[in-house]
């Protein structure tokens, strides 16, 4: 019955969906703006990526805003979970076999070699801060599953999130002071495709980058501690 | 076009899972998959036929045939977004678990504090 009712429900939505949808061409350029950004991103921002010119320089304020959601979310995760006794519970989990132990040991270092280099060619490839914090976090995903027994310490991942939203409004506010709006480009942007180019963007990356990383892994970290 | 059909496909598939199973988790998986459809869906509307990458990687690339960042630089954000909001949700899910001993909706409706 309760299905029934669903499909009823869904089919009704599907038909005004198909009924909107049907106007509205597919695969053609539908936006002026996307292709102001295309045409003229390279020259006023300095950065090959497109993609990141409007992620941290035309819409740098948004993305502060993203960022600061994925924050409370961490932050709603820890106090929704810590509000339980923290009962010490340790069972003798068997220890994980040798290979596996050396192979997450090797491998740690070079994924996160992998997450800096691609949040730190934010501007020019594709990839940055958001990705290559991913990648950070799930390096340290892979310790936990791996070796079990050793954890990352919470006090530095908090200081190291505080430390690059900080940065991220630093120099919101040096970029207010130099040039009279927040999140100003007022660093020289250098000639394109070179790493130091596009002026604060991989500085505004690299701080997003520490900061998603950090804030995965901590997430990552509650819910390991509450499944132990 | 395919793409709009996919996206709502998942779109669908995952709001007929909320409305209709009882199991918080598979709940949870159905507002997954419901975030997947919507971001598929976001990316194709900004599709242009035969298009590239919006990224001047070599010198000598045309713009004319590169799709429309902006969508891509919402979704880029809205699947990170989509991750913590995902572990919030299972984190409460966990703490009804601790509290009321199952995770089927139908019971845990039926119970009083």
């Amino acid at each position: 019955m309760r299905k029934i009712i669903s499909i009823v429900l869904l089919g009704i939505v599907a038909l005004g969906i198909i009924l909107s949808l049907a106007r509205i061409p597919f695969g053609v350029s539908k936006t002026k703006v996307g292709g102001y950004y295309i045409d003229k991103g390279r020259e006023e921002t300095g950065a090959a990526n497109i993609v990141t010119s409007i992620v941290v320089n035309y819409r740098a304020f948004d993305t502060l805003g993203e960022i600061t959601v994925l924050f409370i979310a961490a932050v709603g995760l820890g106090a929704v979970l810590s509000t339980r006794k923290k009962h010490k519970r340790e069972q003798d989990l068997e220890p994980a076999s040798l290979v596996l132990y050396t192979g997450c040991r090797f491998l740690f270092p070079l994924i996160l070699l992998f997450g800096a280099y691609i949040f730190i060619h934010g501007h020019l490839t594709p990839g940055g801060g958001f990705q290559g914090g991913a990648i950070v976090a799930s390096a340290y995903l892979l310790i936990y599953l791996g070796c079990r027994g050793r954890r990352i310490p919470e006090a530095g991942t908090k200081v190291i999130e505080s430390l690059a939203g900080l940065v991220f409004v630093v120099v919101g506010l040096l970029g207010l002071s130099f040039g009279g709006y927040f999140l100003l480009n007022f660093l020289p942007k250098g000639t394109p495709n070179v790493l130091f180019s596009a002026g604060i963007i991989p500085i505004v990356y690299i701080a997003i980058g520490f900061k998603v990383g950090s804030e995965l892994a901590g997430i990552i970290d509650n819910l390991m501690e509450e499944s132990r | 076009m395919i793409y709009y059909i996919g996206a709502f496909g998942l779109i669908f598939i995952g709001l007929f899972i909320i409305l209709v199973k009882r199991n918080l988790i598979k709940v949870i998986i159905g507002l997954s998959i419901l975030d997947t459809g919507v971001n598929l869906f976001l990316i194709s509307v900004g599709y242009i036929s035969k298009g590239t990458a919006p990224i001047f990687s070599k010198p000598g690339i045309e713009s004319a045939r590169m799709v429309d960042p902006v969508p891509q630089a919402l979704v880029l954000t809205a699947i990170v977004i989509g991750v913590a909001v995902l572990a919030l949700a299972l984190s409460l899910a966990i703490r009804l678990y601790h509290h009321y001993g199952t995770l089927n909706l139908r019971k845990i409706k039926e119970q009083r504090w």
